[in-house]
């Protein structure tokens, strides 16, 4: 181990960890993006959701490399070439997700919300999707740290990333090189996962405030779903 | 021309189907990797997650170990299994089954955990012992997930395989780390059609498998 290393080389560390939160972060997004409506169509058309589940969970089997080399074909070797990639493996998380979130919506609320005269994308847009948001936020925090870790694999195909550190560390047999890219990888999904864990306390006060009065638990605080203490437990990093 | 003439070409031309770095012996040399990881994987996590999920203990450690295992990038595990280790079979056999550990251990765990109580109670109720609930209640119903955390570890693993050629593993990965160096995109988009194929394959004979070993009436339940 060779520590000096690492403040010799703060600016190159500085530019790979961005670079990798980069990629990482924007591919989850992107990815929420898209099955936010998608898991909006299959809650309410129930006939979508098997085929749109079979589509996600065969791309999520595709080896991330296997992919990024079919991508190479139409983006070259870019970092939109990792971000498609990443994107449409976080949708095999997500959509689950947000299907689950809007289907634990007890129906007194949504009723409620009908006989107070909310349309049905004002009920979805103001009651439907904040009680999901709590479902939605744990699939995205899957999303983003699988995401975050898999982007490292990028510099297989000369993306500029964390991954980096990995390869040059073993082409050159130096291990503080390789310790200091996990470290960062693992570093960075943990924090990226505590900011979601703040903004999903920021999002919903409602939860906050129905422990703090140790009130009995409020028809707002979305039960959990049987199934989605699974999809996390399964959906993983498939590399 | 696009991904798919470049990969049917580089399939159809022939002298890629023989010899010791020929398709059938990458593809036998992937599933063997993979199979392999997968048993020991399996026969570790397997009982354990049972168990801890039987005693109904141990779920923070559990949970602690599913997020912690997601945020880990594989092929810095590998590139350090191989600074450490040099090059042996152990160098990509430990991260592999490492890897797969997690998602069968969290979902054997919570599949006998989520068994119903009335169900084991019913059973105690009818003069079974420990071990008869856990073998004819609690495995049974938490099957599905059972089988759903084996499938995303053997994902994982074939995914995982193919990373493993850039430390010198066979596979076939191996066309598309080869590939990339010598700048034929020819080789590395028949290797990756071989992978996103072999992948699927595995995919779908998981799917196969869970309709073979899981009881009629709970297939409706976890059928993601």
């Amino acid at each position: 181990m060779i520590w000096s290393w690492i403040p010799q080389n703060l600016g190159l560390i500085e530019q790979l960890t961005l670079q990798n939160a980069y990629l990482g972060i924007v591919s989850a997004l992107f990815g929420l993006v898209i099955s936010v409506p998608l898991g909006v169509a299959c809650a309410r058309w129930s006939v979508l959701y098997p085929p749109v589940l079979s589509v996600t969970s065969a791309l999520y089997a595709v080896p991330s490399l296997a992919l990024f080399v079919v991508l190479i074909a139409y983006t070259g070797l870019s970092d939109l070439t990792v971000i498609i990639a990443l994107t449409l493996f976080s949708l095999c998380v997500l959509v689950p997700n947000v299907v689950d979130g809007l289907r634990s919506v007890p129906e007194p609320v949504r009723q409620a919300a009908t006989a107070m005269g909310f349309g049905t994308l004002r009920r979805l847009w103001q009651v439907e999707l904040p009680v999901a948001i709590p479902v939605i936020i744990a699939g995205m925090r899957v999303a983003t740290v699988s995401s975050i870790s898999l982007a490292s694999l990028g510099q297989l195909i000369g993306v500029s990333c964390l991954g980096y550190l990995f390869i040059d560390g073993l082409q050159r047999d130096f291990p503080t090189e390789i310790f200091l890219g996990i470290g960062l990888v693992v570093i960075l999904a943990l924090v990226a996962d505590g900011a979601l864990l703040a903004i999903r306390r920021l999002l919903t006060p409602w939860q906050r405030r129905a422990r703090a009065t140790a009130a009995p638990p409020s028809v707002l605080t979305p039960r959990q779903p049987a199934g989605q203490r699974s999809a996390q437990a399964s959906a993983g990093a498939a590399s | 021309m696009t991904f798919l003439s470049y990969a049917w070409n580089w399939l159809t031309a022939g002298q890629q189907w023989q010899g010791s770095d020929g398709i059938p012996l990458r593809v036998l040399q992937h599933l063997g990797y993979s199979a392999l990881a997968l048993l020991i994987a399996a026969l570790v996590a397997l009982p354990l997650g049972v168990a801890i999920g039987h005693v109904r203990r141990g779920a923070f450690a559990v949970v602690s170990v599913a997020n912690f295992w997601r945020a880990i990038p594989t092929l810095g595990l590998l590139i350090m299994m191989v600074v450490w280790l040099g090059f042996s079979p152990l160098t990509w056999l430990i991260p592999l089954v490492a890897l797969a550990i997690p998602p069968i251990l969290v979902n054997s765990y919570e599949g006998v955990l989520g068994v119903d109580p009335d169900l084991t109670d019913a059973g105690a109720g009818m003069g079974m012992t420990g071990w008869q609930v856990l073998w004819r209640i609690e495995i049974p119903v938490a099957l599905p997930l059972i089988m759903l955390g084996l499938r995303t570890a053997a994902i994982f693993i074939v995914a995982t395989a193919t990373i493993a050629a850039e430390i010198g593993t066979g596979g076939l990965g191996r066309y598309i780390i080869d590939g990339l160096a010598a700048n034929d995109y020819g080789q590395v988009a028949g290797g990756g059609a071989l992978v996103v194929l072999l992948a699927l394959g595995v995919q779908v004979s998981f799917v196969g498998l869970r309709r073979l070993v899981v009881p009629a009436g709970l297939r409706k339940a976890g059928s993601s």
